[in-house]
């Protein structure tokens, strides 16, 4: 049966450089059908997006909407014909309202009918069951909201296929599942759907199709309900990977951290950690699950001596029966005590690593200051460059380039590698494996049970549940700003620490 | 119908020092081709007359090779001043005032001291002095960003008017002779305090203090801990402090070290050449040894270069005023189109222009 498709690409191809983003990508979208993308990073699935939504402009090819071969030189030729794309970050005014930020931009008449405009709004939320109060300020709300608030504003304006970047990464499960509803009434109303994302059960669980591309090819498109989780990763990665993750038995766990009662608070005095307590054990892997804001940034900074700490203490055991306190000290003075805490930071090209120096440079970033001379010795740093890129197979040029021209696999190795390199007693980690590729990270989380099985008190965020479930001893969740539940990482369920993750209320701590 | 756009840009990878040379190059060549076009068009002159007169006017007689040389090196120790301040991200547009300071602790040492102590050491309190005079003056805007977050690059530029009035404030004390409003040349008689010729060269000494600067400056910045440290506050205040290094501390010895150099040259002004002192002493130089220290990317190696390039097109512009009667805007607007068509090179080395396929 011959079928319009809403969307059709045809041999498109884009180049930054020398570098081949998309080469040769075919793709199409059938009117109410949801399609997933999926790639690891750097397989080019944004960039593609990027055309569709006027952003780039494909250097070869075709793009077909309703059967007609169109022009996409702007977001605004992407808007007329009915695209719209929700980005990973939000693009919202924070101080307007949910129905001002809806209809910014369009034109209209001199006269501003709010009122209307507010009805309209519901009438769509009804249509596909959202939840959404059009009066409320972007400030006051959750990220989900903010989410959904993003999706209508696509809808109001007429837009019948919609791009969703990731759009679970920063939800909860039972947000997901929410959204996902919405998609699929969303779906039935006829609209197209291209939802890019990572996580495989999604994908089983929501879309219809599934097109795959691997450094910038399109590999396949499949029918969701003949693909398996392996069938996809294979075609996904290129070859058969082993998908579980080591965990071994922490070997005699000794107390190595103890936060009490730590309070943090940001500049405009909002309370951005709440009374956390927290035991951490050499040994083992603790996880810090939570939403994106729930304090976890604040956490492992206030540890580090990046965060004042405004109220409780932190205090580092280097050996049986010794204690040294840590809180509000900075990061010279908890090295000149000795205290050896390596940290992985989230912002790995804007805190953990200098872009526009080389290895040799990056590497010393942590160690300069040894020695008595006025002048750097790059001697050292330089042979510990040349080793960790050989054990981490770190792909560059040269360790003389600069680190901001990696990709972002082999940035995180270029740090991580750093960070151990200091041979610490707690290591702590924060979301190491985003935006990196399936094989480097499961490279990084031996690097971590490495740690672990030398008797470092490994401290990650990890924002994907399932690898938390399969990674960690202990699971801390963290829940605007209060530890709301510690729990085994063996014996814990995914809703349960989704569940936490949602949980505010005073004193919901429940250590073991 | 929408058309397919012809070009697209994309962000270099890398390049070869031999293309960025012809880049440079195409660029020279393309701004004294519409520096012709301007001169044939508004004035209906010998485009090439004219740049001969500008190539006679900066290196036209020995008198007028060493004025450059002299000039240039002004230029270059100021850059060279500016040049850990920019690298550090702190915008220091205030070099015209350290300047100032640094000549008038110079000035007040030449006319006070000239007759107590030997002309070695009135030298030596005159070099220390000023640079401890810019250093005052750079370290207060520095003093307010690290305690209070204060805007420096709006603090410097203030700092600026504040040196002006300082010195027109002590003009009226030094005024000779009386009632001219102005110093006059400082010491004629006796030369004290001016830095001494050396087997008859004027100059002598001022090549051998910025010289010393200079390379000075690139190994700090290039080998040193401390340069090390300028540059990663430079990139990110959080890598920095993550590094363990205490920013402020580093904001504050950085700007001091630059501060000073900026005084030093306000020294070799007033005692190497003018031997005196007027509002008008730096003459905008404290700006234009900013785009000096850019355009080298603070290696100060290339910033002798293009400070050389900047006084040369100033003295041929001097010459081109008298010897053509034409206005010395008239250079103004060839050096203008010059530094456009440089800063534009800067694009062809980061980007390249692509035809779109068909």
């Amino acid at each position: 049966m011959e079928q319009t498709y809403a969307i059709e690409l045809h041999n498109i191809t884009k180049r930054f450089g020398s570098v081949t983003a998309n080469e040769k990508v075919d793709l199409e979208v059938k009117k109410g059908e949801i399609l997933c993308l999926l790639g690891e990073n750097g397989s080019g699935k944004t960039t593609l997006m990027n055309m569709i939504s006027g952003i780039y402009y494909p250097d070869e090819g075709m793009i077909k909407v309703d059967g007609r071969e169109v022009r996409i030189r702007s977001p605004k030729d992407s808007f007329d014909l009915g695209i719209g794309m929700v980005h990973q970050h939000f693009k919202l005014v924070d101080i307007l309202t949910a129905a001002e930020n809806i209809i910014l931009g369009l034109p209209g008449k001199q006269i501003l009918n709010m009122k209307q405009v507010n009805k309209e709004i519901l009438e769509l939320a009804v249509k596909y069951g959202f939840e959404i109060d059009p009066k409320k300020k972007i400030y006051q709300m959750s990220v989900s909201e903010k989410q959904t608030v993003e999706i209508i504003k696509l809808l109001y304006r007429g837009a019948r296929i919609l791009i969703l970047d990731e759009p679970t990464a920063v939800l909860t499960p039972q947000e997901a599942d929410r959204l996902f509803e919405v998609l699929k009434n969303m779906k039935k109303d006829g609209c197209s759907i291209i939802l890019i994302t990572h996580k495989l059960h999604e994908v089983l669980s929501v879309s219809d199709r599934v097109s795959i591309l691997r450094k910038g090819l399109y590999i396949d498109t499949v029918k969701t309900s003949e693909a398996t989780v392996e069938s996809l990763t294979e075609m996904m990665v290129g070859a058969k990977v082993e998908l579980n993750i080591d965990r071994p038995e922490p070997v005699n766990p000794v107390k190595r951290l103890e936060l009490k009662n730590v309070t943090c608070k940001d500049i405009n005095e909002v309370v951005t950690l709440d009374h956390a307590d927290l035991t951490v054990y050499g040994g083992e892997i603790l996880g810090i699950a939570g939403i994106s804001g729930g304090g976890q940034k604040e956490l492992l900074e206030a540890i580090a001596g990046l965060q004042p700490v405004s109220e409780g203490s932190i205090t580092f055991y280097p050996e049986e029966n010794q204690s040294k306190e840590i809180a509000n000290l900075d990061v010279a003075d908890i090295r000149a005590l000795g205290v050896r805490l390596a940290f992985v930071p989230e912002d790995r090209l804007g805190m953990g690593l200098v872009g526009s120096m080389d290895m040799t440079d990056n590497i010393m970033l942590r160690s300069y200051q040894r020695g008595k001379s006025n002048f750097l010795d790059r001697k050292t740093p330089g042979e510990l460059a040349q080793k960790i890129k050989d054990q981490l197979e770190i792909v560059t040029p040269s360790i003389s380039a600069p680190v901001g021209q990696m990709s972002g696999g082999n940035v995180q190795k270029v740090l991580v590698g750093r960070e151990i390199a200091q041979k610490p007693k707690v290591l702590m980690v924060a979301y190491p494996t985003r935006g990196i590729d399936i094989n480097s990270s499961y490279a990084i989380y031996n690097l971590l049970n490495e740690q672990k099985k030398k008797g470092v008190a490994v401290i990650c965020v990890i924002e994907d549940l399932d690898v938390l479930l399969e990674l960690c001893d202990r699971i801390a969740v963290l829940c605007g700003g209060q530890i709301t539940g510690v729990l085994d990482g063996r014996t814990a369920k995914k809703d349960e620490v989704g569940v936490l993750m949602t949980k505010h209320e005073k004193g919901g701590v429940s250590h073991e | 119908m929408n058309k397919e756009p012809m070009f697209h840009m994309s962000k270099r990878e890398s390049i070869t020092l031999g293309k960025r040379i012809m880049i440079y190059v195409a660029a020279i060549l393309l701004a004294l081709i519409v520096c012709a076009a301007v001169i044939v068009g508004l004035v209906h002159m010998n485009p090439l007359g004219v740049y001969k007169a500008i190539f006679d006017g900066a290196l036209g007689s020995s008198r007028r090779i060493w004025i450059t040389i002299r000039d240039t090196l002004v230029l270059l120790c100021i850059a060279v001043g500016l040049a850990p301040a920019f690298k550090m991200r702190f915008w220091n547009i205030g070099a015209e005032g350290q300047v100032l300071i640094g000549g008038v602790v110079s000035a007040a040492c030449m006319i006070y001291l000239s007759d107590k102590v030997p002309n070695v050491v009135l030298i030596l309190l005159m070099l220390a002095g000023s640079a401890i005079g810019g250093l005052i003056w750079g370290l207060i805007p520095t003093f307010f960003k690290a305690h209070w977050n204060t805007n420096e690059t709006l603090f410097t530029l203030m700092m600026n008017y504040v040196a002006m009035q300082v010195v027109t404030f002590c003009i009226c004390f030094w005024e000779n002779p009386k009632g001219s409003n102005s110093v006059g040349i400082i010491n004629q008689a006796t030369q004290a305090g001016w830095l001494p010729s050396v087997a008859g060269n004027a100059y002598f000494w001022n090549v051998v203090i910025v010289t010393i600067l200079t390379v000075a400056m690139f190994i700090y910045l290039k080998y040193s801990k401390q340069g090390y440290e300028v540059a990663v506050v430079g990139e990110s205040d959080s890598t920095a402090r993550y590094a363990g290094i205490n920013v402020s501390k580093v904001m504050l010895r950085t700007m001091a070290i630059s501060g000073a150099i900026c005084g030093i040259a306000g020294f070799i002004l007033v005692s190497g050449s003018a031997h005196t002192i007027s509002t008008s002493t730096a003459n905008g130089r404290g700006f234009t040894a900013i785009i000096v220290a850019w355009m080298a990317k603070f290696n100060t190696f290339i910033m002798i270069l293009i400070a050389f390039g900047l006084v040369f097109m100033e003295k041929g512009a001097t010459q081109i005023a008298s010897q053509y009667g034409l206005n010395e805007n008239a250079s103004s607007i060839m050096l203008g189109i010059i530094l456009f068509f440089l800063l534009g090179a800067e694009f062809f080395i980061n980007y390249k222009i692509e035809r779109n396929r068909k």
